[in-house]
């Protein structure tokens, strides 16, 4: 579990920041007075949907650690026999990068207002996505008529587990990254959807890094680091 | 809508934080059923949580007539005691105290206690209503099922959990529980993300954190807590459901089943645990900080008195809300985990009892010298004080590894957990339903029938579970159908638990009159107005009661103190609401 209680340390100092610029070491029962008196310390001014992926992304974060850490755990029982890692894997995350690249360049576009730059940016980001997903399926394919079934070894089980819920949650951002496409393609002005543009941009980074983490994961590149943590803690 | 103009005013223009777009509803259909209104959602919630929370009664009411009869309720075999066990524990837990607790009083209250129109995203916060509807549907599925529900246990170990000796084990029952978590988790985060964002960032001008009422404190604290632990639970009801339908051995061990050596390969129970509990024990203050910060309003209200040391109680929910996290496997102890972790989680435990103890002095000394009102409010505020504090003690005995060992599978950690995570909540329930559903309604609900309904289940809880600690220490098993004739049980503790059941089914009656009540005056109860406890708090002075569409009229309210300002010395009268400007100001407003 040493994944998820250092993730949860990262949360714990952002909040414990943010939390020191509150004045929670003020006497409110002294303090009348209109919010002017007490700069700073009313509501946060980022959009309420751009804050709200931030937290959704500290939830998503915790899951996939949460995961990271049972298969740090289990990795060290006697019957785990690490499976090949398919080769496609490194041609998926290429798409992967490239679509991150694609959403990013839409948002860059939204922010100079052209138009043309947000649709190419966001159908390069969703197709090369859609292909990323097909890759991934092709991958596990080739797994299974090579024999590494789900069940055949704790291994394969989180190798197939992982991948999965990875592909679900860019599934689900591809609804986003659809419905945002289709205001533009209904004729939507640049400014009313920059902000869906840069939170599936964000959304999208957040998802790449975590399939690179996934990915050290699967190949081993990460059991020093792992190894390390569990010196640490334990 | 009719608007109150504030005072013609005085001080500081209202609302500079953006305004909610809002969804008008069309028809009665939007309106009440399908509703994005945080108010109608709240009250939605409330009702199918208290809906299935009275299932859980029952079956409690089973269990307990097994084991004060033993023998007598044919109907009720050893599969099936499990069975209600399970089934009462976790609809308990999860899907009555923290779906009302955060679904139902965190979306009354947070919009309206922090000046906002609305949650931030009213379509989702819809939507989490439904699929927690989902879930509640699919855990109530399994009664129907083949087989049964799970009667795994509310912890649902593995492996028994997914073998065949278990109830629902090898049947639809153990799926359809875990189906249902992972519907309550997906529908929590929709609910919780509002939440949060909105007291981020909804909070009207001149709200800061340090003027929130320590309710929003403990409901918000406990959301931010709630989206970290629940993944762990998700993510272990995942990892089972691919054990039980796909084979894989992410928990199961080399395991022989009835001679048979079954399909799973050295899996770790182990690792379940710790996902478990990674998310149960902060599930524990999940449910017990709203309840923290309900109770300290509930005091400083009806005692007519600022709360003692805010920042301290602000300080203590968020320090526990993080100790929280490092103290999962005090319940691992018997488990066979690495003994020397349970030196460093043992620390843990009795460090966090500390700023829980900060909350019970506060408590205390906010009522010291205080002009208490005996309110029906007030009488679950103090019932709830006595029994956390008698709940936590024993917590502290269960905390020590030596003194855990031969107390954990007896039925003292029923009652230990039943006074500090079931007692001690459900008073916090009840009296911030008395304390709020004037506003919900617009109606007093009946005192008389309130006070009986409160005797009798404070008085019966305690008849109920202080027993029960003294057959744990006699050494009687927890889980168990029957007893049976042991020599170290002796036939007064037989005695005992006839008693013990009914006194419980007079509990459970008692809640029947609560109910009659909660109906009878939504029709028949007196007009509240608008701030009958006279209380401080933004929800109380809205223009309307029950609040209309958007909570405010025209213009959001403008925050100008803390929400504790009763019996302030010089005042006309012995509360000051927080949106009411500071005299200097009134009459720098008066002046051209």
């Amino acid at each position: 579990m040493s994944a998820i209680v250092l993730f949860l340390a990262v949360i714990a100092i952002i909040a414990g920041w943010w939390l020191s610029q509150q004045r929670l070491m003020a006497k409110p029962w002294l303090e009348e007075g209109p919010i002017d008196d007490f700069p700073g310390t009313g509501a946060v001014t980022l959009p309420a949907a751009k804050l709200g992926l931030g937290v959704f992304l500290a939830v998503v974060g915790a899951l996939f650690t949460l995961v990271i850490s049972a298969y740090s755990m289990r990795q060290n029982l006697a019957d785990w026999r690490a499976l090949p890692v398919p080769k496609l894997l490194w041609f998926n995350t290429g798409v992967l990068v490239l679509s991150s690249i694609a959403l990013q360049s839409a948002y860059l576009a939204a922010r100079r207002d052209d138009l043309e730059g947000v649709v190419i940016g966001l159908l390069a980001g969703g197709v090369s996505a859609v292909v990323f997903l097909v890759g991934q399926l092709l991958a596990w394919r080739q797994l299974i008529v090579a024999g590494y079934f789900v069940a055949s070894n704790p291994a394969n089980s989180f190798f197939y587990l992982i991948t999965a819920v990875h592909g679900l949650h860019l599934m689900g951002g591809l609804v986003a990254l659809g419905r945002t496409t289709s205001k533009v393609w209904r004729g939507a002005k640049v400014a009313e959807v920059r902000l869906s543009v840069e939170l599936c941009a964000i959304y999208w980074h957040f998802l790449l890094l975590v399939w690179l983490v996934v990915l050290g994961l699967l190949t081993g590149w990460t059991d020093n680091f792992i190894a390390i943590c569990r010196g640490l803690l334990s | 809508m009719v608007d109150i103009p504030y005072e013609g005013i005085a001080g500081a223009p209202p609302a500079e934080v953006p305004d909610v777009e809002l969804y008008h509803p069309k028809s009665w259909l939007t309106r009440y059923v399908f509703s994005q209104d945080a108010k109608v959602i709240a009250v939605q919630y409330s009702l199918t949580a208290s809906a299935i929370g009275l299932v859980a009664l029952v079956l409690s009411w089973m269990m307990r007539l097994q084991l004060g009869f033993p023998g007598t309720f044919s109907f009720i075999d050893p599969n099936q005691y499990l069975q209600l066990i399970t089934m009462h524990g976790m609809i308990m837990v999860i899907f009555l105290l923290t779906a009302l607790f955060l679904g139902g009083f965190g979306n009354y209250l947070i919009p309206l206690m922090v000046g906002a129109r609305d949650m931030v995203f009213p379509y989702v916060n819809m939507l989490s209503y439904w699929v927690y509807l989902l879930a509640v549907l699919v855990l109530v599925s399994s009664f129907f099922a083949p087989g049964g529900p799970t009667g795994a246990g509310w912890t649902l170990y593995p492996p028994q959990a997914i073998l065949s000796g278990t109830p629902g084990g090898q049947d639809w029952g153990i799926v359809l529980m875990l189906a249902s978590l992972i519907l309550f988790i997906i529908g929590f985060t929709m609910g919780g993300l509002n939440y949060v964002v909105t007291v981020l960032q909804a909070r009207t001008r001149g709200m800061t954190l340090m003027r929130l009422p320590l309710t929003v404190w403990g409901i918000f604290t406990a959301t931010v807590m709630a989206l970290l632990a629940f993944p762990a639970l998700f993510v272990a009801s995942v990892m089972m459901l691919f054990d039980r339908a796909l084979g894989t051995s992410f928990f199961m061990p080399t395991i022989v089943e009835m001679g048979q050596p079954t399909k799973y390969v050295g899996g770790s129970p182990l690792l379940f645990q710790h996902l478990f509990w990674f998310f149960g024990h902060p599930e524990v203050y999940i449910v017990a900080l709203p309840a923290f910060g309900i109770v300290s309003d509930l005091i400083s209200t009806h005692a007519r008195k600022n709360i003692f040391g805010y920042r301290m109680m602000v300080w203590a929910i968020v320090a526990i809300g993080a100790l929280s996290f490092v103290v999962w496997a005090h319940h691992m102890y018997v488990s066979g985990m690495y003994p020397y972790f349970g030196y460093f989680f043992a620390t843990t435990t009795l460090i966090i009892a500390i700023p829980t103890a900060i909350k019970v002095y506060n408590w205390v000394l906010t009522l010291w010298r205080g002009d208490i009102h005996l309110t029906l409010p007030m009488l679950f505020a103090l019932a709830f004080i006595i029994t956390f504090v008698n709940g936590g003690l024993t917590g502290l005995f269960l905390g020590n590894v030596v003194v855990d060992v031969p107390l954990s599978d007896t039925m003292f950690v029923v009652a230990h957990f039943h006074m500090v995570m079931g007692v001690a909540p459900i008073m916090v329930v009840l009296g911030g339903i008395y304390h709020w559903y004037p506003k919900v309604t617009g109606r007093m609900l009946n005192e008389v029938l309130g006070k009986f309904h409160f005797w009798v289940t404070f008085l019966g809880a305690y008849l109920i579970f202080f027993p029960m600690h003294y057959l744990g220490l006699l050494g009687v098993p927890r889980r168990y159908h029957e007893l049976g004739e042991a020599a170290f049980i002796p036939q007064s503790a037989h005695s005992l638990n006839a008693f013990i059941t009914v006194v419980a089914l007079t509990v459970g009656f008692a809640q029947m009159v609560f109910l009659f009540n909660l109906a009878w005056s939504l029709f028949k109860g007196r007009p509240s107005g608008g701030n009958p406890w006279k209380a401080t708090t933004l929800e109380w002075q809205t223009p309307e009661t029950p609040p209309g569409h958007g909570n405010w009229g025209k213009e959001l309210p403008v925050v100008y103190r803390w929400a504790y300002d009763y019996s302030v010395p010089g005042a006309k009268e012995d509360f000051i609401p927080q949106n009411q400007p500071p005299a200097t100001q009134r009459v720098r407003g008066a002046s051209p």
